[in-house]
């Protein structure tokens, strides 16, 4: 099963985004964020990965070789994972803010724009 | 739309994605394949540039420009979580009772692995280009080992120890001194963030260039934007609104127990 790592990413995503269809709460719809996004780590690393090669970190004990996993893609995983964390803290903030004017946390009560 | 017409529309398309992946999938390149063409061309620049970290090669030297726009990022989210939870016109602040305490063995604890979690984070930060680890990283342990004091004591003992003032001016100097240290490169060298520093020799401290001095920088701003963002998150914890008065149970059903935490006086200011 070569593509399975691969179907845990888009299985990561779909879960992450039923979370954010059924959710009462806009903290939990935050969470449910999160894991979508946390189906691009996934998919980004099992990209990367070569069977038996190592970490792309050298040193005394490991000289320079091309028989490690893909450092381009770790280095997008992190961008990622900095995006993600940004867009979680202000998104907590935006449910703050709508919880002081609205007095809910629940999607489905917010029915109308208000300035 | 209602719940139900939600799961109406969501159940057809995910399982219409589902298939389009799998089918994408399936004319991938085989998981754990030997053909990864990035890498091949990632690993001898890094190697050029004596950078034994190549994923902080990759992020700092060869994308450094996508770092930068990274950290603009961050110091977006900061600025806008901050005008997110700014205190309104009819909020005060809030003295929280004096509820419950801190087990001891908490606090012992936290007060143990304080010092360490710093030196921990300073040591990920500056071996950001030796070994695992850089300036993200090394940010995020920075800023958590500073709010070790508020699991372990007080929040009026967080406050002494982290002046806003200070980790706002850091957040914005280390976001700042990127640019500035990029358009250095532009003189010395040839182009934006060119590593024009000398590269020192493998594997030790002074080495791959500029890597280990963005590394540096991008750990000023990650541990003061993160610590700046926590404090916006404590203090609006500490504000009220007038008009919230009434159900503030509801409010404090939030705060953590078992602490006693102090007022203060930032959300005082805006009013």
């Amino acid at each position: 099963m070569s593509i399975y790592p691969y179907c845990v990413a888009a299985w990561l995503m779909l879960a992450g985004a039923y979370g954010i269809v059924r959710s009462r709460n806009m903290v939990h719809a935050v969470v449910c964020l999160s894991v979508c996004q946390s189906g691009t780590y996934v998919l980004l690393l099992a990209v990367g990965y070569q069977r038996g090669a190592t970490a792309p970190v050298f040193g005394s004990t490991t000289t320079p070789n091309r028989n490690v996993v893909d450092p381009v893609v770790q280095a997008m995983t992190l961008t990622d994972i900095v995006v993600s964390a940004t867009v979680t803290a202000l998104l907590l903030a935006l449910a703050i803010q709508v919880n002081k004017r609205q007095r809910t946390v629940d999607p489905n009560e917010l029915v109308a724009l208000k300035g | 739309m209602s719940e139900r017409g939600r799961l109406a529309v969501y159940l057809p398309a995910a399982l219409a994605l589902a298939a389009l992946l799998v089918l994408a999938f399936l004319r991938m390149p085989g998981f754990g394949g030997t053909v990864h063409l990035y890498r091949d061309l990632a690993v001898p620049a890094a190697v050029r540039h004596v950078t034994a970290n190549v994923v902080s090669a990759v992020n700092f030297d060869q994308r450094a420009l996508d770092t930068l726009g990274e950290e603009s990022i961050l110091l977006g989210s900061v600025v806008g979580a901050a005008a997110l939870l700014r205190p309104a016109q009819r909020e005060s602040e809030r003295r929280p009772r004096r509820t419950g305490r801190t087990l001891e063995s908490t606090g012992l604890l936290g007060y143990l692995l304080l010092p360490v979690t710093l030196i921990v984070g300073f040591d990920v930060v500056a071996h950001g280009h030796l070994t695992p680890g850089g300036g993200f990283q090394g940010g995020v342990v920075l800023a958590t080992g500073i709010h070790l004091l508020y699991l372990a004591g007080s929040y009026r003992a967080l406050e002494r120890l982290r002046p806003v003032e200070v980790f706002d001016a850091g957040e914005a100097l280390g976001a700042g001194m990127f640019t500035v240290l990029g358009l250095i490169g532009v003189l010395a060298g040839t182009a934006f963030l060119q590593n024009f520093l000398p590269m020192g020799s493998f594997g030790s401290l002074f080495s791959a260039g500029t890597v280990p001095v963005l590394n540096a920088l991008v750990g000023v701003e990650v541990a003061c934007g993160a610590v700046v963002l926590l404090t916006h998150f404590f203090t609006e914890d500490l504000t009220v609104s007038v008009a919230g008065r009434e159900d503030g149970g509801d409010r404090d059903r939030g705060d953590r127990d078992g602490n006693d935490r102090d007022g203060n006086d930032q959300g005082g200011e805006e009013e």
